[in-house]
């Protein structure tokens, strides 16, 4: 515990600049995976425990493709795409065949797909981390804000992160497409009834949250070191995310994500060591208290 | 005709143990013995949980937070204290289940999705206590030092051959009282509310009260299962209160079979057994273990021991 320097941080307009943007990166990241596991379990009410894979295999890609090719925005548009497709093949593959089974056994097959891409991931790219490095169309000078130094790569990944949590949110809200997935969360047999092709739909949502995890792996790239079983504690975290803004809520999702970043950023200050302990305690006090998560509505 | 299946067990425990006790004296292999203390805490530690998943329906992902604390709690009243090994044993059990009842009255009233999230978050609140309280835990570097050594009646469990006598004895007497346990009216009722709790609570049963006394006794052989782990690595690890611990149990479970009592004791041996000869052979022991789950999980569709008894239902005797 060091409350003094939290407070002398909180004084000074450098150090918070400086600690909101880190935690404005964790945050955003945070959301995008996250986004994809409460879409996932809202309408396939299947909770995806290697969604951490998607990330981690989204990072190792745009690390490839920007190898290969030099270019960030193809290296994130690789991943985006490709983790997406994965998302089809393991929904349709494994996911499809446990519908209605027991949560076990939907853990179990999720884990069996961690396990392996971790392997998977060791044998293609080696067991060491990888640090990808900032890519070079933002090698330019910091900018300064207040005091604080932000790298211009931090504003442009929150910025596309914001993007998104906007898109996400309007295109289920005003769409055709957003109200059959919302339809499909709260009654899918009753959708189906009703013509719309539901396989497609489930498969399509899963591409969604494959692609949203390919995508923070990407961006995160630039900002984390690359290791196998780096999806590891980005699942959980997004756990905790989707468990205190509301199983199935985009709002939740990015109120929340939001929150636990920022306690990131200055909880590294203020109580170094026990910043995750934190978190688990807020995670437990929301369950207790309102186990439908902040915005979720209650069953 | 009530005794019956008691003396049953009881006879088949004596036996099976007098089997275990006996082959070192036939042979004796250090990677067997190895092999048999780790699996007896494992075997508790998987088998307790059954209790909560296979009986009543209690989905707990953070089991695990329970075999550490058994293991920190035993390893530090070993450090800290002159008391002997069975009185440090005692305690640590009993630290565990009061942790396990203080933990479990306020989860267990949650319905399933949020009593195996809730567990999950208690489990990593523990797991952070562990690394950050550094001056008693060691934090990240476990508790080290080493245990002093006690004998109990003889026993040296310096010796590897004691400890496997000793950790062999005490997991066939713990899995005894399980069985017990489930087998017992109370077991019974776990069972009715994991198939009906409406029905069962309006046969006056207050399904709280039996669920957080399941937690705690689950707790309580989980803690056991921990004082063995620490006797095997002469400490305790924050690893063993961590996530992927209580994942492994979570396998041992669904891999042997969450309807039968010995499952998850099957279950704990084959994924030891895979991880000792896996590992042999290749690194890559996550890519072989996770296509025998999915075997598992998408071909056989439950636990060895559920397919087999699925497979060749047992005439009536």
């Amino acid at each position: 515990m060091d409350l003094d320097a939290l407070g002398a941080c909180l004084t000074t307009s450098s150090c918070v600049v400086t600690q909101t943007t880190s935690g404005l990166i964790v945050g955003m990241l945070l959301f995008l995976v996250a986004a994809g596991v409460t879409l996932i379990f809202g309408v396939l009410k299947i909770v995806n425990f290697a969604h951490g894979t998607f990330y981690m295999l989204g990072g190792y890609v745009a690390y490839s493709t920007l190898g290969a090719t030099d270019s960030y925005a193809l290296a994130v548009l690789a991943a985006t795409l490709a983790m997406a497709l994965f998302g089809i093949v393991f929904e349709r593959a494994l996911i499809s065949r446990v519908y209605g089974s027991n949560v076990l056994m939907q853990l179990l097959v999720c884990y069996a797909v961690v396990l392996i891409f971790d392997d998977v991931v060791k044998i293609v790219w080696g067991p060491e981390f990888h640090a990808m490095g900032m890519p070079p169309a933002f090698q330019v000078p910091p900018l300064f804000i207040a005091g604080g130094v932000v790298p211009p790569f931090y504003a442009v990944l929150i910025g596309i992160a914001a993007l998104i949590a906007i898109v996400l949110g309007l295109g289920l809200s005003m769409t055709r497409f957003g109200k059959t997935v919302r339809a499909a969360a709260v009654n899918s047999q009753m959708v189906s009834a009703l013509g719309v092709n539901t396989t497609l739909l489930f498969a399509i949502v899963f591409a969604m949250g494959g692609g949203l995890a390919g995508l923070a792996g990407a961006l995160a790239a630039p900002v984390r070191s690359l290791s196998p079983g780096m999806g590891f504690s980005v699942l959980i975290e997004s756990f905790i995310v989707t468990v205190i803004g509301g199983m199935g809520s985009i709002v939740g999702a990015l109120v929340s994500a939001l929150v636990i970043g920022m306690v990131r950023g200055f909880g590294t200050i203020g109580f170094p060591k026990f910043t995750d302990g934190l978190i688990y305690i807020v995670m437990i006090a929301i369950l207790l208290l309102r186990p439908q998560g902040l915005f979720g509505r209650s069953s | 005709m009530k005794h019956r299946p008691a003396l049953r067990e009881a006879v088949i425990t004596a036996i099976a143990l007098i089997v275990v006790l006996a082959i070192p004296l036939v042979h004796h292999s250090p990677a067997f013995e190895d092999f048999i203390i780790r699996l007896s805490a494992m075997a508790l530690f998987a088998t307790s949980l059954n209790l909560l998943v296979g009986n009543t329906g209690m989905v707990s992902f953070g089991h695990g937070m329970f075999y550490g604390l058994g293991a920190y709690a035993f390893a530090l009243t070993m450090q800290l204290t002159e008391l002997s090994l069975p009185l440090a044993a005692v305690l640590a059990i009993a630290i565990t289940a009061l942790a396990a009842l203080c933990v479990g009255a306020i989860c267990v009233r949650l319905s399933t999705d949020y009593f195996a999230f809730i567990t999950l978050a208690f489990q990593m609140l523990i797991y952070s206590v562990i690394i950050s309280w550094q001056s008693l835990t060691g934090g990240d570097q476990g508790l080290r030092g080493g245990l002093p050594r006690r004998e109990i009646f003889g026993f040296e469990l310096g010796s590897q051959l004691h400890l496997y006598q000793f950790s062999a004895v005490v997991a066939v007497l713990g899995l005894l009282a399980l069985r017990h346990i489930s087998a017992s009216p109370f077991g019974q009722t776990l069972r009715m509310i994991r198939d009906n709790e409406n029905r069962t609570g309006f046969l006056g049963v207050v399904l709280w009260r039996a669920r957080l006394w399941a937690f705690t006794i689950a707790g309580a052989f989980a803690g056991l299962g921990g004082v063995l782990a620490a006797l095997f690595v002469s400490g305790a690890y924050p690893e063993l209160a961590d996530w992927p611990n209580s994942g492994q149990a979570i396998f041992a479970v669904m891999l042997g079979g969450i309807n039968s009592f010995l499952g998850p004791v099957v279950g704990a041996a084959i994924l030891l057994a895979l991880n000792d000869v896996v590992t042999r052979f290749t690194e890559y022991y996550g890519l072989v273990l996770g296509v025998v789950i999915l075997a598992f999980a998408l071909g056989l569709r439950r636990g060895v021991l559920d397919f087999l008894r699925f497979a060749w239902p047992r005439g009536s005797k």
